[in-house]
């Protein structure tokens, strides 16, 4: 079982709720990442999914936009992220750790390459948003192969044909997309979302995680409770934002940031 | 209707998920799979309809003003001192350049699918004149996004999109370029999918785009094999375009890729020199990646982020190419050369004055390549360039290079 698994299983038992984080790893720099991983899991942090920067971040939406022009500009890739990774597991060998990014930095590194050090640094999950299941075969054999988890994007306009293809290829957790559009942008109806996960639900037995859109302790209640569980990504990076690079943060400014996972935390466990 | 007898022969493409050998594929967020599989839906359906093909060339031949002629440059010929030149006039069509042969044919796609608003991408700003001029024609809404630095040195065709009714928005992430125009109409996409048709005016994108654009810009080779035949009485030896994203290149390229005869010759943006790495020439210089939902030769770094790229022309500025083109490069069917800014403006002098015909400093890059071409010919032989577009949206660019204000 994977890391993922243990950890959804384990929650699922205690009746709680998966709160599962989204940072851009290098946002504003690489060591405040760290902290701030180390800092989530302290606020409740499930498990986390570590933005890799792209240039060309297509289904994100202007704020994770500038978290991740911010991490290139200090010269964050695909490379130093898996190093931070490697970092964060000297001290923490229990939270499941899912990359999230775009194909073309894989692509860049190799499939292979990608694969073996990833699972040599302790990452836990791949979510490439731009590599559908009919494109993944050749690297989710990879990752599959390593015990790596691969994760899929379920959207509000996936048909019921592909949502079967979607399950047979996913593992580790399904992440629904709450809405029509890019990462940040105003929540869904909750109705509709809660009709997407009931037939989600009859096709597998994969957690359901949702995200894109969810901004506070009140939205992910009222989405936790549709669901294992919620991403929260936008709202955070918002808040990093305001940190400066060169690793000069205090506490009190990473307790800042983190202070939404915290909130939603409450929320989830009050349900 | 698109080449299907000669598509059965040897140069076969895309597979029904949209794969040119390794390259092209549909690599999209899942918002956006629906629409471009409703979208290949369509097209399938259409692409064997002749009512269809029908109403398009109706609109090529009363609106665009086709065909295009095929003319002899003689001047330009004697300059070069070798093969005989002759121009694909594309720079005749209704706006200016071959964009248009493409925003036709997906307008119909549109009205067809019942959508009510257009966006597009575009760089030089000619495929954004060119859609807003179907949207006004028929009546739907439409947003073209246009990077910043593009909208700075293309200001006549940003006004003339005004004035067609379209909605500029002006792109400010990454490098504000075409490629970052491309990631927010993207964007838009995915917010508007419902009501939205995207035209995408080069043959990259995600599947079925780089197929699509190409059959619609298929017509320029159609006619130039026709004229040739009629005009020289024979093939040409030798095919010359400018590529960027590639779309006015598979145009001519295409209907004749399996006339072993012919040599093909896709001339990318060499910028300061590709040697320099201030370039836009991704087959000359690049690597196999994924952008923009396609496989395909890029300019990427070692650590696999998408480089900025220069070039004189806005137009060429992309950073990738078509998968189609990458899958030429490596069958070895093409070739990919590249000319330089300086060669480009050099040449974009030489037709001006020579025959009294203003380049787009896109086709420009054509025009330089196959002067160099034509002098290692024989004076029987012939050369046809693709002029892809006319250069009045550039004039204050080249003046401006030349210390000029107007």
């Amino acid at each position: 079982m994977s890391r993922i698994s243990e950890v959804s299983a384990e929650a699922a038992q205690q009746g709680r709720k998966l709160l599962i984080p989204y940072v851009v790893a290098g946002d504003p720099d690489l060591p405040t990442t760290l902290k701030l991983m180390h800092k989530l899991v302290a606020d409740g942090a499930d498990m986390i999914e570590l933005g890799v920067p792209f240039s060309d971040p297509s289904s994100d939406g202007p704020v994770i936009q500038r978290g991740v022009e911010r991490a290139i500009a200090g010269g964050t890739n695909l490379a130093k992220v898996l190093d931070l990774v490697a970092e964060f597991r000297l001290q923490n060998s229990s939270t499941p750790i899912v990359l999230m990014g775009y194909l073309n930095p894989v692509e860049i590194m190799g499939y292979e390459a990608f694969a073996t050090r990833a699972s040599d640094v302790g990452v836990d999950g791949v979510l490439i948003v731009d590599m559908p299941p009919s494109e993944a075969s050749g690297l989710c054999d990879l990752l599959k192969e390593r015990r790596i988890d691969t994760i899929f994007l379920v959207a509000p306009t996936t048909t019921d044909t592909r949502c079967a293809q979607i399950v047979a290829n996913c593992s580790g957790y399904l992440y629904y997309v709450s809405l029509k559009g890019v990462t940040g942008a105003a929540l869904l109806d909750t109705e509709s979302v809660r009709l997407s996960i009931e037939k989600l639900r009859k096709m597998t037995d994969l957690p359901i995680v949702i995200g894109f859109g969810i901004k506070d302790a009140a939205s992910a209640r009222t989405m936790g409770a549709l669901s294992e569980g919620v991403i929260i990504g936008s709202a955070l990076v918002e808040r990093i934002e305001k940190l400066s690079p060169g690793d000069t943060s205090s506490a009190q400014q990473l307790a800042h940031v983190t202070e939404v996972i915290k909130t939603a935390r409450e929320a989830l466990d009050s349900l | 209707m698109p080449d299907m007898q000669q598509d059965s022969i040897g140069f076969a493409g895309p597979d029904s998920l949209g794969h040119f050998g390794p390259y092209g594929g549909t690599f999209v967020g899942e918002t956006l799979i629906a629409a471009v599989e409703e979208l290949s839906r369509v097209y399938e359906e259409v692409s064997k309809d002749p009512e269809f093909w029908a109403e398009y060339d109706h609109d090529l031949k009363y609106y665009v003003g086709r065909p295009s002629p095929l003319y002899l440059a003689e001047r330009l010929t004697a300059a070069a001192g070798g093969a005989k030149i002759y121009l694909k006039r594309e720079d005749l069509n209704h706006t200016g350049a071959h964009k248009v042969n493409n925003t036709i044919g997906q307008a119909l796609l549109a009205k067809r699918m019942g959508k009510t608003r257009i966006i597009a991408e575009t760089g030089a700003g000619q495929h954004g004149v060119a859609s807003a001029t179907v949207a006004a024609r028929l009546g739907l809404e439409c947003f073209v996004y246009m990077g910043a630095e593009d909208i700075q040195r293309q200001a006549p065709n940003v006004y003339r999109m005004k004035l067609l009714g379209a909605t500029v928005v002006s792109v400010d992430s990454g490098s504000r370029t075409l490629k970052d125009a491309m990631n927010e109409a993207l964007r838009d996409w995915a917010t508007n999918v419902d009501s939205t048709y995207y035209i995408i005016g080069t043959v990259a994108g995600p599947h079925p785009y780089p197929q699509i654009v190409r059959d619609f810009q298929c017509i320029i080779g159609r006619e130039t094999r026709e004229q040739s035949l009629a005009q020289l009485g024979q093939l040409p030896d030798a095919l010359v375009a400018c590529v960027g994203g590639g779309s006015n290149a598979i145009g001519m390229f295409h209907p004749f890729l399996n006339d072993s005869s012919v040599a093909m010759y896709g001339v990318e943006a060499g910028g300061d020199g590709v040697e320099t790495g201030r370039h836009a020439a991704p087959l000359s210089a690049g690597v196999p990646g994924v952008l923009h939902g396609n496989r395909t030769y890029l300019m990427t770094d070692s650590g696999g982020q998408i480089m900025e790229t220069h070039s004189v022309s806005a137009g060429l500025d992309y950073p990738g190419v078509g998968p189609e083109h990458a899958w030429l490069k490596d069958l070895k069917r093409v070739n990919y050369v590249n000319a330089t800014d300086s060669e480009a403006m050099k040449a974009f002098h030489q037709l001006t004055r020579l025959e009294g015909i203003i380049p787009a400093l896109e086709s420009a890059h054509a025009v330089a390549y196959a002067m160099r071409l034509a002098a290692t010919m024989a004076p029987e032989q012939s050369v046809v360039i693709n002029l892809s577009g006319r250069g009045d949206k550039d004039i204050q660019t080249v003046a401006k290079l030349e210390g000029l204000t107007l």
